[in-house]
Formats: structure tokens, sequence, C-alpha cells
């Protein structure tokens, strides 16, 4: 076991350095000088050179990169240049909302999911499966964006239930920061959850026809009594994995729909950094979402090992 | 004879009837999409304008057609860059299973499946320029992967049949007994996986066009016609719905159609659905 988690937590350092080789040389292969791309086309040279000084770009490539990396390990990620301001306050003031958004969604498409999908499984080639099977593969189809708009015009503009887009800010309450984020929570969980409901019914399914299942039977469970004790447990773990991945693409994935509901987060920091040509902000941003996926899938391996006993041997 | 499942049915006929409109407008639309016609603006369907016309007068139909072409278009190139790089990565993985060629070639595959997608995408748009060859090339980076292994796992499989060790005994090389034995037996499982990313990649693009970063104008694409639909939505909310239909129907039939070729094409499925 510890064994298993040292090779895993090694494997993570590894990800991690060949993420940030990449990221950083990612950076560096944009055409031309980053100072004079980041300050267009019509900048004095003065004022590039000063930029390339403050940007540190004076010094080796693997100056560069050390002094980028030891930064990022003790929490400093540069100053914005577009926003003059430490980018690693940037990073926690837009967090507040995607933290937020991308929770809401996984626990809505989580709780609309297992429900949906253990329901199908039981009623397998019934009507409602086939509803089910319908309705998500819909789900799956729709683009989450106009999956977006299609809310704002019945829910914001026909009904007026939301507003159409825009944040308050925690400042303003529990109560209207989760209105705002209603919508856009919607939209991001109907494909997820679509997914999600699918692999629920046929990794339910698959456990279903196990031995163990008619052993339970046989010794006298209901079938609501051993879905419940044995099928459902051994069903989570596929599920799992899903929603370990669902969230990190939640939180990565929102950019469109920030974009659509004009939500001040990461997604939407990120896409303007790139259009405003602020590096620094992208390099550091992209580096922690990555830095963000690579953990919650190491979690999520961790979790099974300590879930599921047979998969200790195996490692 | 098997019945072919009927989900394939249905999912051909939806994606085929869009792949021919998107074809057909190469040769013809009801109307010319780059003339602007400021008299005829916003006018709602008729027996003239079938889907009505956008604020610029354009026929909506008109555009929807050839928006298809690009559409379809990356999507199919960026399946098609996946699979021209993942296979070949997948079998030789497949070829030397367990040897250091093998770990490479995964762990680099873990690691593009660790950076968020759209996020590199956007990335690679924005740092040489927007425009539907790079949408192409950064959709297509994100396909490598997926085919890699898909193609590495139906391949281990194969590589223990027993017309594999008589190959090999014939005296063929990995090589060859990858491209002439592996290569044919795994083609279900490829087709099947090409469809999906097919659909996921008529999903990125509409997604990258969507926030300027696929095509550019005046090339009309699906996503790109729902960019500019979005500030008309309250008063024409016809010209969003339209081309948003358009992605959804291309997806659920290509979707339905990989669901349906599974099933088709996998017997162990076949089997536990009897």
């Amino acid at each position: 076991m510890l064994r298993y988690l040292i090779t895993r937590a090694l494997s993570l350092g590894a990800s991690l350095i060949v993420a940030s080789l990449v990221i950083f040389a990612m950076i560096e292969v944009i055409p031309g000088d980053p100072a004079s791309f980041m300050l267009g086309l019509n900048a004095s040279p003065d004022t590039v050179a000063a930029l390339r000084d403050d940007l540190g770009l004076n010094g080796s490539l693997s100056a560069r990169y050390f002094n980028w990396i030891s930064g990022l390990l003790v929490g400093d990620f540069g100053i914005s240049y577009t926003y003059r301001v430490p980018v690693s306050e940037l990073v926690l003031e837009r967090l507040q909302v995607s933290l937020p958004l991308a929770l809401f969604a996984l626990l809505l498409s989580t709780l609309i999911a297992i429900p949906v999908g253990l329901i199908a499984a039981a009623r397998r080639g019934q009507m409602t499966d086939y509803t089910v099977m319908g309705v998500t593969q819909m789900g799956i189809a729709v683009p989450n964006f106009w999956f977006a708009m299609l809310l704002v015009l019945v829910f914001a503009v026909q009904l007026r239930w939301f507003s159409a887009g825009g944040f308050p800010g925690w400042d303003a309450g529990v109560g209207p920061t989760l209105k705002a984020l209603t919508l856009p929570a919607i939209a991001l969980a109907l494909p997820q959850a679509s997914i999600l409901a699918r692999v629920m019914r046929s990794s339910l399914l698959d456990v279903l026809h196990q031995d163990y299942m008619r052993t339970a039977r046989a010794k006298g469970l209901s079938v609501a009594q051993a879905t419940r004790r044995h099928a459902l447990r051994n069903a989570m773990i596929p599920v799992l994995t899903i929603i370990g991945l669902q969230f990190s693409f939640l939180l990565a994935g929102a950019i469109i729909i920030e974009n659509v509901f004009f939500l001040p987060g990461l997604g939407r920091l990120i896409f303007q950094a790139i259009t405003q040509r602020d590096l620094v902000v992208v390099e550091s941003v992209v580096m922690l979402l990555v830095f963000a996926v690579i953990l919650v899938t190491f979690l999520v391996d961790v979790a099974y090992v300590v879930v599921d006993p047979r998969l200790r041997r195996r490692a | 004879m098997t019945r072919l499942p009927a989900q394939l049915w249905i999912g051909a006929v939806l994606s085929v009837v869009l792949l021919a409109a998107a074809l057909i407008s190469f040769l013809w639309t009801p109307y010319d999409v780059t003339a602007l016609n400021i008299a005829d603006k916003l006018k709602a369907p008729s027996a003239e304008y079938l889907l009505g016309t956008d604020h610029f007068g354009r026929d909506l139909l008109s555009m929807l057609m050839e928006g298809g072409r690009i559409s379809i278009a990356v999507a199919v190139l960026a399946v098609g860059i996946g699979m021209g790089v993942g296979v070949p990565l997948g079998l030789m993985a497949a070829a030397n299973r367990g040897g250091w060629l093998d770990e490479i070639i995964m762990r680099g595959n873990d690691l593009i499946f660790a950076f968020p997608s759209l996020v590199i995408a956007i990335l690679i748009t924005a740092t040489f320029g927007p425009s539907a060859t790079n949408a192409i090339i950064a959709i297509g980076i994100f396909n490598i992967p997926v085919f890699a292994r898909v193609a590495r796992g139906g391949a281990l499989t194969i590589w223990t049949r027993e017309f594999i060790m008589a190959a090999r005994v014939a005296g063929k090389g990995k090589a060859r007994i990858s491209v002439e034995h592996i290569l044919p037996n795994i083609a279900n499982l490829l087709i099947v996986q090409g469809t999906i990313q097919f659909s996921l990649g008529i999903l990125a693009e509409a997604g990258l066009s969507y926030v300027g970063l696929g095509a550019q104008p005046p090339t009309p694409s699906w996503g790109r016609m729902l960019a500019d639909a979005q500030t008309m939505i309250y008063t024409t909310p016809r010209l969003a719905i339209a081309p948003g239909l358009a992605i959804v129907v291309m997806v659920l039939g290509l979707n339905l159609m990989g669901d349906g070729l599974r099933d088709l094409l996998d017997p162990r499925i076949r089997r536990a659905r009897e």
C-alpha cells in the first residue's frame, strides 16, 4: 500500500514537471519576442526593452524556467501585465466564482444522474429506460453554450425568473449569488449529467449480473436489499472516475459558459488574458489548472485503493 | 444476416442529410450567402426564404448549408490527425508491450489527457492566430491520445491470438504484423471511435468558433452563426435556434451511428443484448 502510494506520488511529480516544461515551451514558441507580442505592433523599442527586463526575459531559458517554477512553489505567480496586480490575487478572486460554479454543477449533475441511471437500470428494456437513454443521448449532443442561450431565452427573457448574466459578488449575500450561478450551473451540468447517468446505468447493469448478486439473492435478500448492499458499491467505481474527471473539466471547461453569462471566473480570466496577450497570467493559470486536473486524478486513484482492497494487490 | 440496429439507421439518416446539404452547398444554395440584401433583413420564414433571413438579409438556410462545410471539415480533419498519429503510436506501444517505448507513449498520452483541452485549444488558436486550420490542429492533438489508447487496447488482445503466433513463426517482424494482421482486426474499434470523435469535433469547433477562435468571417460556420445570433436572441431567437439545432442533429446522428456500429461490429455486446 505504502509502496503503491510512493510510486503514484513519484509519477504525479514527474507528470507535473513535464507539464510545466510543455507549458513553458508553448509560451516560448509564440512567434517573436513575448514582450513585443504583449505590447503589440506600435510599441517603442524602449518600452519593449523595459518590459523584457520586467518579465526577466533577459536571463537564459533555463534561468527563466527555474525562476517561474520556484515562484510557483512559494505561491508567487508573477505580476499580471494588464491588471498590474499579482496573478495569485487574481486567481483567488476568480476562484470565488469558478469553484462554487464547478461544485454547483457537479452537485446538480450527480444528484440528477445517479437516481436516473439507477431507475433506467432497474427498468431495463422498458419505456422508462428508453426514455432515459433518448433524453441523455440528446443531452450529450447539445452544445452547453447553446443550451445556456436557450435557458437565458426562457428563464431570463420570457419568464424573468433569473437575470441573463453577471455576478453580484459574494458580498451581496449567498442567495443572490447562488441565483446568479443557477442557470450557468444547469447549462454546465446537462451534458455531464447525461454522460454520468449512462455510465451509472451500464455500470449497474454489469454488476447486477455478477455471481455475488445471485448469491446475495439466494441467501434471501430482496432485489432492493441486494442492490443497496452489494451492487451499488461496486457500480460506483466507474461512476467515481467519471465524477473525478468531470470536476476538473468543469473547473477548466467553463470558459465558454462564463462568457455566455458574463461571469468573472477563472475561464474568463484565461480567455481575456489570451486575447490581451497577458502571458504571465496565461502561463500560471494554465499550469494551475493542469495541476488541479493531475491532482484530482491522483486523488481518485488513491481513493480507489482505499475503497477497493482488490486493487491494492494488483498495484 | 443480422438486422441492422435501429439507431444505426436513424443516426445515419440524420448525419447524411446534413452532410449532403453541406456538400450540395458547393454547387448550389438557395441564395448567395455573401450578398447582403438589407431590404430583406430579418424576414420571417416564408415560401421565399424557408428559414427566414438574418440582420443582413442573408438567407438562413443557405448559411446553414454553407456553415456545415467548415464545421464538418474541421471535425473530419481533426479525426484524421488523431487517427494518423494516434493509431501508429498505439500499435507501436502494443507491439512493445511493457517496454520503454510503451511506457513513454502511454505516459505521454496521460499527459495530454491531463491538459484541459479547451484551454489548450484556445491557447493554440490564440497564439498562432484564429483560423480553421489552427482549430483543426488544436482539436486534432487531443484526438491523438484517444486513438492511441483505443488502438493499443485493441491490439493487445489481438497479439495474444494464435494466428499472430503463426505469423511470428513465419518470420514476420513486429511492424509488418501490426500493419497486416493487427490493424485490420482493430479497424472496427477505430471506426466506432472515429464516429464519436467526429461528433466531439463538431462540438469543439462550435465552441471555438463561438468565442471567435475558429473560422473567420466571411466564412460561415455553425458556431460562428451562434455567436452572431447571441445579441439578437431577445428579438429574433430563430437565428440562434437554427444553427444550434443543426449542431444537435449532426452530433446526435453521429453518436447514434457510433452506438449502432458498435453493437453491429462487436459480437460480445450483440450476444449480451440477445
